[in-house]
This record gives C-alpha cells, sequence and structure tokens, in this order.
C-alpha cells in the first residue's frame, strides 16, 4: 500500500495495456479546462480563482466538505452557473455564455431527478429526443443503456415503483444516452446503503472504462472518491489543496488539511533537527527526549516547526519495546480500544495526555497475550510510515 | 385508539352536521313537494323539475352562468398559475412584497368593495357592461385562489427535474410544457375547478357589474326569491347541489385513488 502509485492501466487497440496518466504528459491536451475561474454569490465566494485542467477518459473526482465549492464547479461545467471571472473550455470551445441545453455534457442529479409522469423508457429516451433521433435509433439506443444498467425488465415502470437503487441506475442511463463528452455525476451515490453503495462504484467505473468516456464525481465520501478516481482534486474554501491520484493523495498528502480529510491520521507537532541525505530528524513536541526520522525528501531546515502525518494502520502497538525505543518510538497507555472485526483501533494514551491512534490488524482468530486496557505499550512505526508537512 | 365512539363525540358530530345539513336536505325534499305553498307538504311530485325546464329565463341564466364559469376559470388558471411561478422561482425581485400582496388582497377584501371598484372602473373607462364585464371581474377575484393553490403545489416542486431536462438538451420554454406542466396538473386542475366554482355561485360581485342582458343563475334565483320562494327554485338548486356534489366525490375518488395506487407501488418497490 505504501508503494508507488496505482495508475488505471488501460485496454487500447490490440489488447496492449498500458498506464493512464495523460496529466504527466506535457503534450496531452486537456478536454476541460477551468482557467482562473472565480464564481461568487453576493458577498460569498464559493470557487476562488481557480485553474484545473481534466482530461478524456478520467475518472476524476472533486472531494470536499460541504460547502467547499465542489458543486458550484461542477454546475458551471453544465452550465447552471456562470463564472464570475475566468473561463471554462470544453473540447477547446469557450463554454461561457453557452446555455445548459446546448452544451455535450449530461448531469446525473443528486436527487436523480427522474421525471414522474414518465416511465423508465421514456426518462432514458428524454434526451435522445430532444436531438431529434430517428426513431429506430432511439429504441436501439434506450434498448442498449437498459442492458447496460441491467433493468431491461424495468422499461415500462414508473420512477415510483422502482427501490433506490433501480432509480439510481435509470438516472445514470438517461445520462448516459446521449453519450456525453462528459458525464458529471453530483453525489450520485449519497442516497444508497453501504453494500449497494460499494457495489455501484465498481459498477460506474465498469461502465466508464467500457464506454471510454470522461467522468467527473463530486463527492464528500473520501472513500468512494478513492475508490473510483483516477485523480481527485481536495477542496477547501473555493480553492484546490491538492489534485493527485488516490494514493498520493493518501501517502504523501501535501498539507495538513489533506491528511486530516482523507483518511484516519495522527499528526503531531515537531521541530525539524537535522536533514541530511534525504533523512529529516525531528524532536516532537510530545516527547520531546525522542526523536523522530523520516525518510522524505522535503525543503525544511533545522529548527522548522512542521507536522508529522502517521496514519494509524503503520503503527505497531505491542506490548514488547523494539530494538530501538529511541528513534520513531512513543510510550502510552492504552485509553481505549475499538474492535472492527478486520482491525482492532487502539488509542494509547502518551504521558503529557495526547491520544495517537494505532490500528493492529487480527491476524489470527486467538491472541496469547492480548492488548487491552491500562496495559503499558510501545507506539512505533518506520521511518517511511510518516509524511512531514509544512502548511 | 379504535374503542367505538362516546356518547360525547357521538353528540358532537350528530350536532354539527345537523347544523350544516338540515337546510340544504330540507330544500332537496321540499323540491319534491307537489304543493305550491313552499311549507306545507302536499305529497311527492316531479313536477317543479318539469316546469323548471320549461323556464326560459332560468335556462338562460344557467347558460350565461356556465360560460361565464367556464372563461374565468381558464383565464384565472391561466394568470394564476403564472403568478404562482413569477413568485415562487424569481426570489426577490423588486416589488416582489407589494406584488405578493396584491395578488391575495382580493381573498381578504369584502366582496362588496371588489364589486363597486371594479363597477366604478367600468363605468370611468366606459365598458358596455354585460357579460364580459362579470367575467372579467370574476377573473380578478378567482385568480388569487388559483396563485394560492398553485403555489403551493410548486413550492415542493424539485427544481432540479427542470434542471435536468435542460441538461438533456430541452430549452427552457419546453420544459415547461414537458416537464413541470405535467407534474404540476393536478394543481392547475384545482385551482381551475376553485375558480369554476367560486364563479358559478357568486352573487354580489356580478350584481354589481352585470348590464343588460346578462343575469347570471344566483342573479336570478335571487330576484325571484324576492318576489316569493317557489318551488321551481328548490328544484333548481337540488340540480346544482347535485352538480357540484358529484364533482367533488369524483375529485377525491380520483386523488384517493392514486394515493392508494402510489402506496401500493411504492411498497412492491421497496420488497424488490
Amino acid at each position: 500500500m505504501s508503494t508507488g502509485v496505482t495508475e488505471k492501466t488501460q485496454k487500447t487497440i490490440g489488447g496492449i495495456r498500458r498506464k493512464f496518466a495523460p496529466w504527466n504528459d506535457p503534450q496531452a491536451v486537456p478536454l476541460i479546462s477551468y482557467k482562473n475561474v472565480t464564481k461568487r454569490f453576493g458577498e460569498f465566494t464559493a470557487v476562488d480563482n481557480l485553474s484545473l485542467d481534466i482530461y478524456e477518459r478520467e475518472f476524476f473526482a472533486l472531494l470536499g466538505p460541504s460547502g467547499c465549492g465542489k458543486t458550484t464547479l461542477m454546475r458551471m461545467l453544465a452550465g447552471f452557473e456562470d463564472p464570475t471571472e475566468g473561463q471554462i473550455t470544453l473540447a477547446g470551445h469557450d463554454l461561457v455564455g453557452t446555455p445548459p441545453y446546448k452544451r455535450q455534457t449530461n448531469m446525473m442529479f443528486q436527487s436523480y431527478a427522474l421525471f414522474p409522469h414518465m416511465s423508465v423508457w421514456d426518462n432514458i429516451a428524454f434526451g435522445l429526443r430532444q436531438d431529434r433521433m430517428e426513431k429506430g435509433a432511439i429504441a436501439a439506443r434506450v434498448e442498449e443503456m437498459l442492458k447496460l444498467v441491467k433493468l431491461e425488465k424495468f422499461a415500462k415502470r414508473k420512477p415510483h415503483q422502482l427501490s433506490g437503487g433501480q432509480r439510481q441506475r435509470v438516472a445514470l442511463a438517461r445520462s448516459l444516452a446521449k453519450r456525453p463528452k462528459v458525464l458529471l455525476l453530483d453525489e450520485p451515490l449519497g442516497a444508497l446503503d453501504k453494500k449497494l453503495r460499494e457495489e455501484t462504484q465498481f459498477e460506474l467505473m465498469d461502465i466508464q472504462m467500457e464506454l471510454g468516456m470522461t467522468f467527473l464525481i463530486v463527492t464528500h465520501d473520501q472513500e468512494e472518491a478513492m475508490t473510483v478516481a483516477d485523480r481527485i482534486a481536495v477542496m477547501n474554501h473555493g480553492k484546490l489543496v491538492q489534485v493527485a491520484p488516490p494514493a498520493v493523495i493518501y501517502e504523501h498528502p501535501n498539507s495538513r488539511y489533506v491528511a486530516d480529510f482523507v483518511g484516519d491520521v495522527n499528526i503531531l507537532d515537531a521541530t525539524v533537527e537535522a536533514v541530511e541525505g534525504g533523512m529529516v530528524t525531528l524532536r516532537p513536541s510530545v516527547a520531546p527526549e525522542r526523536r523522530f526520522r523520516i525518510a522524505q525528501d522535503c525543503a525544511v531546515k533545522p529548527g522548522d516547526s512542521v507536522a508529522i502525518a502517521l496514519r494509524p494502520e503503520k503503527m505497531r502497538v505491542e506490548l514488547d519495546p523494539p530494538a530501538d525505543t529511541g528513534i520513531n518510538c512513543l510510550q502510552g497507555e492504552i485509553w481505549d480500544i475499538g474492535y472492527l472485526g478486520d482491525l482492532s483501533i487502539f488509542h494509547v494514551e502518551l504521558p503529557g495526555g495526547t491520544r495517537v491512534k494505532a490500528a493492529k490488524p487480527n491476524l489470527t482468530r486467538m491472541v496469547e497475550r492480548p492488548i487491552t486496557w491500562d496495559d503499558k505499550v510501545y507506539v512505533y512505526f518506520s521511518p517511511d510510515a510518516g509524511v512531514v508537512l509544512t502548511s | 385508539m379504535r374503542k367505538g365512539l362516546s356518547w360525547f363525540n357521538v353528540t358532537s358530530i350528530t350536532l354539527g352536521f345537523a347544523f350544516l345539513y338540515i337546510p340544504i336536505i330540507l330544500l332537496v325534499i321540499y323540491s319534491f313537494n307537489a304543493s305550491r305553498m313552499v311549507t306545507v307538504w302536499a305529497g311527492f311530485s316531479t313536477h317543479w323539475y318539469v316546469q323548471l325546464f320549461q323556464n326560459e329565463q332560468l335556462l338562460d341564466a344557467a347558460w350565461v352562468t356556465l360560460r361565464v364559469a367556464f372563461l374565468t376559470a381558464t383565464v384565472a388558471t391561466v394568470l394564476g398559475t403564472l403568478a404562482a411561478i413569477a413568485l415562487t422561482r424569481y426570489g426577490r425581485f423588486f416589488g416582489r412584497t407589494l406584488f405578493s400582496g396584491m395578488v391575495y388582497a382580493p381573498l381578504v377584501m369584502p366582496e362588496v368593495i371588489t364589486g363597486l371598484s371594479l363597477l366604478l372602473l367600468f363605468v370611468a373607462v366606459g365598458i358596455d357592461r354585460g357579460f364580459w364585464t362579470i367575467t372579467l371581474a370574476h377573473i380578478t377575484f378567482t385568480l388569487c385562489f388559483v396563485s394560492v393553490v398553485v403555489q403551493s403545489r410548486l413550492v415542493t416542486f424539485d427544481r432540479s427535474l427542470e434542471e435536468a431536462a435542460q441538461d438533456l438538451g430541452c430549452p427552457p420554454f419546453k420544459t415547461f410544457f414537458v416537464v413541470t406542466l405535467p407534474i404540476i396538473l393536478p394543481a392547475v386542475i384545482s385551482g381551475w375547478m376553485l375558480a369554476f366554482t367560486l364563479s358559478l355561485d357568486d352573487l354580489v360581485i356580478a350584481s354589481f357589474t352585470t348590464g343588460p342582458g346578462a343575469t347570471t343563475l344566483p342573479m336570478r334565483i335571487y330576484s325571484q326569491v324576492r318576489l316569493g320562494v317557489t318551488p321551481e327554485i328548490n328544484a333548481a338548486c337540488t340540480i346544482l347541489i347535485g352538480i357540484v356534489t358529484v364533482v367533488v366525490i369524483f375529485a377525491s375518488i380520483m386523488t384517493k385513488r392514486q394515493e392508494v395506487e402510489r402506496e401500493k407501488a411504492e411498497r412492491l418497490a421497496a420488497a424488490g
């Protein structure tokens, strides 16, 4: 998990699989381009001078808390909002001023927005009819879409005669039917229960691969973004904080904000003592007598105040001390235990009162000496487990 | 909860219904009276119904009333729906409070004042009073009722349905007719029916704004009653009550059935 960056390999003609990472290719031309886009609603700035490129065939996720501007960013691409300043281009054409019904984007709404007075069939055919497509072609396309989302048997039903999961599929089929250049998904799985949501995430990825389309998804669920996306943009207060593939976002967050928002993390304050050969030595403020050594190339110098992000699953918690207790090791007492089945989460209280979380996989059904409340434990990690954060 | 009714509840219900319906029941019974005297029962007869359909004046008045009511309901529904859309959709436009106040003023305005002011207007402008002035006056005072009914539906309307239609390539004007209107249609129809019945039984405003040659049914009935109540009027009223009852029952059965079917469908969907 800690090594490398997972990048999608795609089938190309001849069955050759290749790495998919157009954002690393300086020659690649973006499909969607936001250039210095600002959107204000009265006094409130929803999107603040933001620039972003999204490439063809990419599954791109906008991730952030509610009110961070991610939905506004998507709605500007669909045409429901116009940017106050800046430019948005789709396949080289400036979109600003083009009404939504003339844009080659389609959106799947959070509420699904299925037309209640039309059958499933008519809902899917709606967009095709607006294009005055020939009847036979419409029928063929609708059948194809019904097959894609496995709803052939439900074509004649009205939306209120469907379950939540089926409605979600109709909404997906309807937004895909016109083969848009970009499919916009606004919190598409928010209304589904956890198990169905996970299944649907994988189906979405399959569909995206199969149709070779560009998907832009807005979500506040970091697991969802990590699962489906090629790249994630983490947003806060109308700005992009980090844009990178999921593994980079998780393993190399560029700020406290990203580290904290994506996944579970311990953030400890520390002072830099020495930087040499890609190894940073730090003095943690929770235990000034100890030292942390973290393998990272970063622009810090001795005396800098920084933060260290440590993921719970990369911390070991043991009753017995490691070989060297002076480096990358903390001592404390078990404060709380969360048993999750696959993992146990231990909350360890350090002498100063700070608590850190460490996860331990439950590798066997029986443990000889289980760690329990008030046990004195050692929490330690390897030099490549932590990340030094300067902002 | 379901313990049967206590004697107190039974008494209240009986008294309540008696208060509401005894006058109407009396009217219906006496419409079948063979006697000419309204208050003296002289045996069952449908004589007055036959008489009624030979009364040209009453039939003329009924025909005028129906035409006024139909035209009024239709125009008021179009205008009232537009007003409701403006009030729910366009946020805080300049003069919104004034506009909504003015739309709803006729709801609480005494009919005499509405009638009188309209009469003054028609006189000042110099329109010949008659069929058209009654219709205009009725549109004015029924519009707000339609607007209230349609607005209450629009408040709960999911705007993303319209956005979805536009997103799929449908221009805004067409979106209104293929998406918005079909969904709010039940509210629009009940607005129409409300305007229709309001216009049908209006006496005060019609009296103020009418002219020679345009007499509505309520006006005709009222003027005949002043010369003495005849069982013929009872018969006319019974028919009116019959029509209104049928329409109301029909409308409520339709609504109920839709609700039941929807619930059934939702249960089916939930079950998989």
